[in-house]
């Protein structure tokens, strides 16, 4: 993974409340054995008409969203099912953050490990980023913070060492491989 | 004196490999790791990528069920199966499993089903167990005293390498459950109202305790349907304490403790339910004996009324209008004008022996209403054998109902089994999300009990008015 510290885009806004990881990839394309190519059906059933065709009033549809790399939804994004094909999909079409006022656990969790930022910001930042889709902001994870234009600013927090494995590009597995004695010895006092 | 633990306190702390830093979430070891088609493909990639080996598949366990067919001529050859990459999705477990030396239950095998209904079937699921599999229903396997929870495919590419997941401790949130349920109200319904109490995200960052009278009234098969729709709360996991009725279940299963083993379990068991005194970081409580069998009318399960209610009108909310539209349902209409076009029973919410029985019992002597589809799946072969064996399946037939092989089906409509765009589904499983079932399927989440008495009416129906005449 390559390590993550401050990127600039400009926001897509998708203001439903409870957008269910359901919607951004419906399950029938789960049967996938790869993560790669999953961008081309996010969120499927609200970008597709029954023939295939993109739906002009979608707004990933809209000549705006093109290049954007922020995703600003409602309150409770990805709740619902574990399928870690949710960032998967999002981070395939483009996508390097999601900003919102709550995020489902495992998606959260899911999001991190790939290097898709869940950010969760205050209420007002989070009506002010509804009210001006197409923001352009900065995001800058060393300092946790979300800089909006007209000087504003929204803090978030990502727990310290996900942060530092996005930060220096490492990942997770490393850090528990080299836990082995611990687990060795945690497996020889355990009970049968 | 020690503090007064929590069930789920005393569980994460004999878990504990390495403890939380402040730098460091804690290492969990895992004592059992489900895993199934869907989500393990990237997985064993990401081992064969790193030149691992699984470390422990003697705690790591396979079935096959989202993407499988029910249909018995595809499971059982004679029929390819109708989808081409989920065909190639069960040959790569197959392969996988092999290389890696994991137990799978194949797609013939006698003891496969939904992974959430055969863990506890075979006795795997225990109590104190730390639980995950790359699935959100895990909360499933709380119902015995588990720590049980979904994790994603990376973290299931952790636990095969490591045994461990690294995890941030979770806050505790009681649900204490007072009174006794009413006759024809069953634990689906009180789920539904708790979801429907604490709201879909309300229980996000926290770990549910099922407590109180209710919950020690009831067997294993119904403590497994309210655990299982924990993470509808935003709760990633639900536990109830383990007590005689547990034992009772687990003695003599497949994969239980015996002998001397299962005296030493029964000890340790024993010891973990929550200390008096306690304390939960957020607490609510609910009055069994007030509700009413429960349907939901939106796209989340927190979307929810009494039966004998009206859709609430909240016109103006946009979660709300939205759902209103999709559903083709209207604002303070009776829930029971929903029409119905499909019913289906199954799923690891409602696939189990007891469920099955429910709808029999309504289902026998009637015939399900002209042009509604009904759709009954076994979460198991071995729930689909005891059904047999008792007759169930004959009961379905005789009703129009179709009866199939085990497997998720139409839960998540993964395997081709999916309702119809636009129709109306009233559905024993767990997501009513817009599409689950199909793309443009209308799910309206409710018992086996109201589904069973739905379909015979071909609209939604209050299933006492069936059990009483
Ligand atoms: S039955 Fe439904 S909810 Fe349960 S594991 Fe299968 S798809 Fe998931």
């Amino acid at each position: 993974m390559d390590p993550i510290k401050k990127f600039r885009s400009r926001t897509v806004v998708m203001p439903s409340t409870n957008i269910d990881t359901d919607q951004i990839i419906p399950g029938r394309f789960l049967t996938t054995t790869t993560k790669e190519g999953l961008g081309l059906q996010l969120f499927a059933d609200w970008r597709y008409d029954a023939a295939g065709q993109p739906k002009p009033d979608f707004i990933l549809n809209k000549p705006e969203a093109a290049g954007c790399q922020i995703l600003v939804a409602g309150r409770n994004i990805g709740c619902g099912s574990s399928r870690e094909h949710a960032p998967w999909a999002l981070c395939d079409y483009g996508f390097r953050a999601v900003i919102s006022t709550e995020i489902a656990d495992i998606f959260r969790n899911n999001s991190l490990k790939n290097g898709l930022l869940p950010i969760v910001v205050d209420q007002a930042s989070h009506d002010w980023l509804l009210a001006h889709p197409g923001a352009e902001l900065e995001i800058d994870l060393e300092a946790q913070q979300v800089r909006l234009p007209e000087g504003r600013s929204a803090s978030f927090t990502i727990e310290p060492f996900a942060r530092y494995c996005l930060l220096n590009g490492v990942d997770e597995l490393g850090f528990l491989l080299s836990k082995d004695s611990d687990i060795a010895r945690y497996e020889a006092r355990r009970p049968a | 004196m020690s503090t007064p633990k929590t069930m789920f306190e005393k569980v994460w702390a004999t878990h504990e490999v390495v403890p939380e830093s402040a730098d460091t979430p804690a290492v969990i070891f895992i004592d059992l790791h489900l895993t199934h088609e869907v989500t393990s493909p990237q997985a064993f990639a990401l081992l064969r990528k790193n030149n691992l080996r699984v470390r422990r598949p003697d705690l790591t366990f396979a079935t096959m069920d989202h993407a499988t067919p029910t249909r018995t001529e595809q499971v059982f050859g004679g029929a390819p199966i109708t989808i081409d990459s989920a065909a190639k999705q069960i040959r790569q477990l197959e392969e996988n499993c092999a290389a890696f030396g994991v137990e799978l239950l194949g797609l013939q095998d006698s003891r496969r089903g939904i992974v959430h209904i055969i863990g506890p079937e075979l006795g795997l699921t225990q109590p104190g167990h730390t639980i995950v599999c790359g699935d959100s229903h895990t909360s499933t396997h709380g119902a015995f005293g588990a720590l049980a929870f979904g994790i994603g495919t990376t973290e299931v590419g952790h636990v095969f390498a490591t045994q461990c997941l690294l995890q941030k401790k979770a806050k505790t949130f009681e649900i204490d459950v007072r009174g006794r349920l009413s006759v024809g109200v069953t634990p689906k319904d009180l789920i539904l109202a708790i979801i429907g109490k604490v709201g879909v995200s309300g229980g996000t960052g926290h770990v549910f305790e099922y407590r109180g009278e209710a919950i020690r009234a009831m067997s294993m098969e119904q403590r497994m349907t309210v655990c299982n729709m924990s993470i509808e709360a935003g709760a990633r996991a639900g536990m109830i304490a383990p007590d005689e009725t547990t034992f009772a279940y687990l003695e003599g299963k497949a994969r239980a403790p015996r002998g001397g083993a299962w005296t030493a379990a029964l000890e340790r068991w024993k010891s973990l339910p929550t200390d008096v005194g306690a304390k939960f970081d957020r607490s609510v409580t609910i009055d069994a004996a007030a509700l009413e069998p429960m349907i939901t009318y939106g796209t989340n399960p927190g979307m929810v009324v009494p039966i004998s209610g009206n859709i609430p009108d909240r016109k103006g909310d946009p979660v709300f209008d939205a759902a209103m539209k999709y559903m083709g349902l209207n604002a303070g209409e009776p829930i029971r004008n929903a029409p119905v076009n499909v019913v289906f029973v199954g799923s690891c919410t409602n696939g189990r022996l007891s469920d099955l029985r429910a709808a029999a019992k309504i289902l026998a002597g009637r015939k399900v209403a002209q042009g509604v589809h009904m759709l009954i799946v076994p979460g198991s072969q071995e729930v689909k054998r005891e059904a047999e064996a008792e007759g169930l399946d004959r009961i379905f037939a005789a009703a129009g109902a179709e009866w199939r092989e085990s497997g998720c089906s139409m839960c998540l409509g993964m395997n081709g089994d999916t309702v119809p765009k636009g129709e109306y589904a009233v559905s024993t499983s767990n997501r009513n999300f817009e599409g689950r079932q199909g793309v443009g399927a209308r799910t309206l989440l409710a018992s086996p009990e109201t589904a069973a008495a739905s379909a015979i009416c071909g609209r939604v129906t209050d299933p006492r008015e069936l059990l009483n005449g």
